[in-house]
């Protein structure tokens, strides 16, 4: 075991690791560039979606069952299906990654939306708020905190699933997990296990520094 | 992309042990993960000191990539059904713990000091009164690790054990979608399946949760 993490740390800080086209560093840029964009494709579909849901109260069943359904979906077969229907294309691994953060960001926004009080927005339509200003200057800046939760949750889950693209012969991290595996190399499949996580976790700690800048005025309600 | 019916009724069979094998190896996972988190969780609880630390490290434990957690196992466990069932536990761990602490912090502080009045002791406090009415959250967390686990059995398809995971490599190797689609359907529907029970187990568990929501 000692050996192992050893040679791990030789593997990470090794100069010729990082260089060049198949370098840790270019494989880390093409990993962020699938997880940002897949994160953010889904955001923009996600998000006026929940948005809806919650402002509207309509569609409420849907997006409670999306979350589980969501969950259930078998990631690699989403992956192994949309190649087979698409050949050689990078759509296998960003439907596959979308289908996975949608869920997330819905679900949140929703409950985000539903847990701000009726009261208030009563009051912000007795001052004669119409439809969208309520949306937008009041039942927004209260579910903010939730959503930047489900964004977290997503982008979390992306990045780690992210290394699958691999597996359908991309970059990525996943790189070192899968020519790791068929080598049988142990070393390259836990320094791209290592580096996967410690990714998922600085972008983590990056969007809750912030979301506490944005929203210093509020005490981030955890749900 | 048609599917091939044929194939199907020819492997209804196959089809039916995967099923199985599957269901087996994400129900274990939780069981154990269960085990695992509820003690962990009282802990939790009642040692603000070591929460963060413990909610954070099984965060941590949620980013490592599934492949890589079931590659990291094979040194420990091989090539079997246990390094499937360990590397599932430690996904259901994240999602467990956290909704068990979460139901535990639910219940009111008063009504644990009436129980603490009345002379009860805390473990029985903790048993009869505070796990009971935590029941709700910790179900909710129950069914996300589950349908969670199910999706996931078939990463560990790459150790060679992955239920009906073992559909998607097989299709993908004969560049054939039949049983890749029969995998994703089947998966689904074993989850949708579980979480079904799910609900009615804690149904017949949560009685006085009834009463409330029909007043």
């Amino acid at each position: 075991m000692y050996e192992l993490f050893k040679n791990l740390g030789a593997w990470l800080v090794d100069g010729d690791q990082w260089a060049g086209p198949d370098g840790i560093g270019h494989r880390l840029a093409e990993h962020l560039q699938y997880s940002l964009l897949a994160t953010l494709i889904a955001a923009v579909i996600a998000l006026p979606l929940g948005l809806l849901i919650g402002h509207t109260g309509r569609g409420a069943f849907l997006a409670i069952n999306l979350s589980s359904f969501g969950r259930a979906l078998p990631t690699v077969g989403l992956v192994v299906l949309v190649f087979l229907a698409s050949g050689l294309s990078m759509w296998p691994v960003y439907i596959a990654l979308v289908a996975l953060a949608v869920p997330s960001i819905v679900t949140n926004t929703y409950a985000g939306m539903s847990a701000v009080d009726p009261e208030v927005k009563d009051a912000a339509r007795g001052q004669g708020m119409r439809g969208h200003q309520v949306l937008f200057q009041v039942e927004l800046p209260l579910a903010m905190p939730l959503i930047m939760t489900g964004l977290r949750l997503a982008l979390i889950q992306v990045v780690a699933t992210a290394t699958i693209a691999a597996y359908v012969s991309f970059g990525g991290l996943g790189r070192y997990v899968f020519d790791g595996l068929a080598q049988r190399d142990l070393v390259q499949v836990l320094g791209g296990a290592v580096l996967v996580a410690v990714v998922a976790v600085v972008l983590d700690l990056a969007l809750s520094a912030l979301q506490r800048a944005l929203f210093r005025h509020r005490p981030a309600k955890s749900a | 992309m048609t599917i091939d019916w044929s194939w199907i009724s020819e492997h209804t069979s196959d089809l039916t042990t995967l099923t199985l094998s599957h269901l087996q190896a994400a129900l274990s996972a939780v069981a154990l993960g269960l085990v695992i988190s509820l003690p962990l969780a009282v802990v939790a609880h009642r040692v603000k000191p070591l929460r963060g630390f413990l909610l954070g490290f099984s965060n941590v434990l949620f980013t490592i990539p599934s492949i890589a957690v079931f590659v990291l196992l094979l040194p420990v466990s091989g090539l079997t059904r246990t390094t499937t069932v360990i590397g599932l536990t430690i996904y259901t761990l994240v999602v467990l713990l956290r909704n068990t602490v979460e139901g535990l912090d639910s219940v009111p502080a008063k009504t644990k000091e009436a129980a603490k009045a009345m002379g009860t002791r805390p473990l029985r406090t903790l048993l009869t009164v505070e796990l009971p009415l935590a029941l709700p959250v910790i179900m909710a967390g129950v069914r996300i690790a589950t349908v969670m686990a199910i999706s996931l059995v078939s990463v560990a398809t790459y150790i060679g054990d992955g239920g009906l995971g073992q559909l998607f490599t097989d299709g993908f190797q004969r560049n054939f979608p039949t049983p890749v689609i029969a995998g994703v359907v089947l998966t689904l529907l074993l989850a949708l399946a579980a979480d079904a029970a799910l609900v009615a187990v804690q149904y017949v568990l949560t009685p006085w949760t009834r009463r409330r929501r029909s007043a």
